[in-house]
């Protein structure tokens, strides 16, 4: 492991009172390093942090934010619960999966895009609403999405 | 126009910043608490002010403070639920973007009242900003002596940093977010004892909402009597919605409660959009049961809400038009609860389950009459048997979209698919 990794995770466990208190900050310490949780970036955690393997485990497969599987360069998540339903979410994802040509829950064969239905972003009065990579998209429309993505392929050079 | 208190800063230009914030008159409470009241004045204050919990519960604040033991050799904690995850509801999240120092100053207060020197603001993980700005934040009040140890002279230490939250809704139950704290799966916990007495690490502990802790520093400067005059005497204080929906002026509103629904919908929030006729309104999130447009006139303030089988929540207002198909919101919030519901429970993990793959054949017009009864059956063996307010809410909320709008669900039946796409 990265020293800079292994440091990052001590300092962030001695806040807490407990080693197993600081697995979720570590989860996402290690998964900003390594983009997914693989099942030896969760041993390397469960060894900095001296606690049992399975107490990273049960984390990292309990909370939707924590990646076990690779995902793309850019992960878009839309949401689609009941504020954003009302206001053409499934619209939104239709949209993007005719665009990206996958469907919800894949990523393109380049690696570039994931896409992902989400819960509630908490922005119901800009809906529909989506992120990319935890950067909010608001009062989306079929027009705003294609410049959207139009902006994302341009900054890797598309 | 009702004079903001909440949202007093969020217009300011880099309001978010400490000076904007003291330029405002910021942490005066915070030096008033310290150098002018014991913890147990301070606890009366909130309890004659009758502040209630703004999370959903609605729990009276200085009742739950007054719960936590007194003795000074326990180490006490007070957590802000930060993890805003109800849909419909935004309102924390624009405290913590455009005034974090508000809740970081109610926090302050809470955590004095109960003896606590260390406090943690649990944020949902998806708030990227929020977590920024708070942490902006903490350090800003930090660096002027606000947090840390001897506060403003005085021997009162506090300690206070963010945790992360990493996309759970369960975590906003309050045991559950301990449990998260605490490097456990967000599990809920039974009570007692309440966390009052055991919580984080089995110390005496409080959870209070954003907005519950925000409201502290106004009630510590301008009173208990100036908070009690606002709005109902059994709902006092400025409220906050959330107007989302089919509604022309959707946003956050910081009004009185007391007011109707009717009013807030159509007159503050600018009514159906595009010559469109209200449906429903869901009332305070999802796990509200949605009011017919017939029954918009209720008063939104905790008890009048309840006393027509419904609740204020998180004042997150949902308003449907007569272009919503009910089937399919309700549909939509039943498949939220199961992918949401932490899994220990039967009644939840198995009914809610069972009720999408129902609702989801309904929607698809390929749904039985049986399967409405079953619906109903499910509702009963989820509510009241579950073991936290999540399957409650789930099968309250499914059951009032039943009850109120059952001809839409048999019309999906009868012609075989949905009516309304």
């Amino acid at each position: 492991m990265a020293m800079g990794l292994r440091d990052k995770i001590e300092e962030v466990a001695g806040r807490y009172p407990n080693r197993r208190s600081a697995i979720m900050p570590a989860l996402y310490l290690a998964q900003a390093e390594h983009a997914e949780l693989s099942g030896e970036v969760l041993l390397e955690v469960a060894d900095v942090l001296d606690v049992p393997e399975i107490w990273v485990y049960e984390l990292a497969t309990f909370y939707d934010m924590f990646h076990t599987e690779p995902v793309g360069k850019f992960h878009i998540q839309v949401c689609t619960n009941v504020s954003c339903l009302l206001l053409e979410a499934e619209g939104m994802v239709a949209h993007l999966e005719s665009r990206l040509g996958i469907e919800r829950g894949d990523t393109t064969p380049d690696g570039l895009f994931t896409l992902s239905t989400a819960e509630c972003l908490g922005s119901c009065d800009t809906a529909p609403v989506m992120q990319v990579n935890y950067t909010n998209h608001e009062n989306l429309s079929a027009r705003r999405i294609d410049e959207i993505l139009e902006k994302l392929r341009g900054a890797v050079g598309e | 126009m009702f004079d903001k208190v909440l949202l007093k800063n969020t217009d300011v230009p880099n309001g978010h910043g400490i000076e904007a914030y003291e330029a405002a008159g910021g942490y005066r409470a915070w030096a008033k608490v310290l150098h002018e009241y014991q913890p147990d004045e301070l606890i009366q204050l909130v309890k004659d002010s009758n502040l209630r919990g703004r999370g959903g519960a609605g729990f009276p604040t200085g009742v739950k403070f007054g719960f936590v033991p007194k003795d000074p050799a326990l180490q006490k904690y007070l957590c802000c639920n930060a993890d805003e995850s109800e849909p419909g509801t935004f309102k924390d999240r624009v405290i913590m973007e455009k005034d974090p120092h508000q809740m970081i100053e109610g926090i302050a207060i809470g955590a004095y009242a109960i003896g606590a020197d260390k406090a943690y603001i649990y944020i949902r993980g998806e708030y990227v900003l929020s977590i920024e700005r708070t942490e902006a934040a903490l350090k800003e009040a930090y660096r002027k002596g606000y947090l840390g140890e001897r506060i403003l002279g005085t021997d009162f230490n506090l300690e206070m940093f963010v945790h992360c939250g990493a996309g759970a809704y369960i975590c906003g139950e309050e045991t559950a977010l301990l449990e998260s704290f605490e490097g456990r799966r967000a599990q809920p916990k039974l009570k007692p004892p309440f966390p009052a007495v055991a919580g984080l690490y089995e110390s005496p502990t409080v959870i209070n909402n954003v907005e519950t802790l925000a409201c502290l520093p106004h009630i510590v400067q301008r009173g208990a009597d100036w908070f009690r005059g606002i709005g109902p005497e059994g709902s006092p204080g400025p409220k906050l919605y959330c107007l989302s929906g089919h509604v022309r002026k959707p946003g956050l509103y910081e009004l009185p409660m007391g007011i109707s629904l009717r009013e807030l919908v159509e007159d503050h929030a600018g009514g159906p959009r595009s010559g469109g006729r209200i449906k429903a309104v869901i009332p305070g999130g999802v796990s509200a049961p949605m009011i017919p447009e017939s029954g918009l006139d209720v008063a939104m303030d905790f008890d009048s809400l309840a006393a027509v089988d419904t609740m204020l929540g998180s004042a997150g207002v949902i308003v449907l038009d007569e272009t919503a198909c009910v089937v399919r919101v309700a549909k939509r919030f039943t498949e939220f609860f199961n992918h949401e519901s932490c899994g220990k429970c039967t009644p939840c993990r198995e009914g809610l389950d069972w009720a999408v793959k129902i609702l989801r054949r309904l929607e698809d017009g390929r749904g039985k009459h049986e399967d409405l009864d079953q619906l109903e059956r499910l509702c009963g063996s989820i509510f009241g048997n579950s073991f936290c307010a999540l399957g409650d809410g789930a099968a309250w909320a499914l059951r009032a979209a039943l009850k109120h709008f059952r001809d839409e669900f048999v019309r999906h039946i009868d012609d075989g698919r949905c009516p309304f796409h």
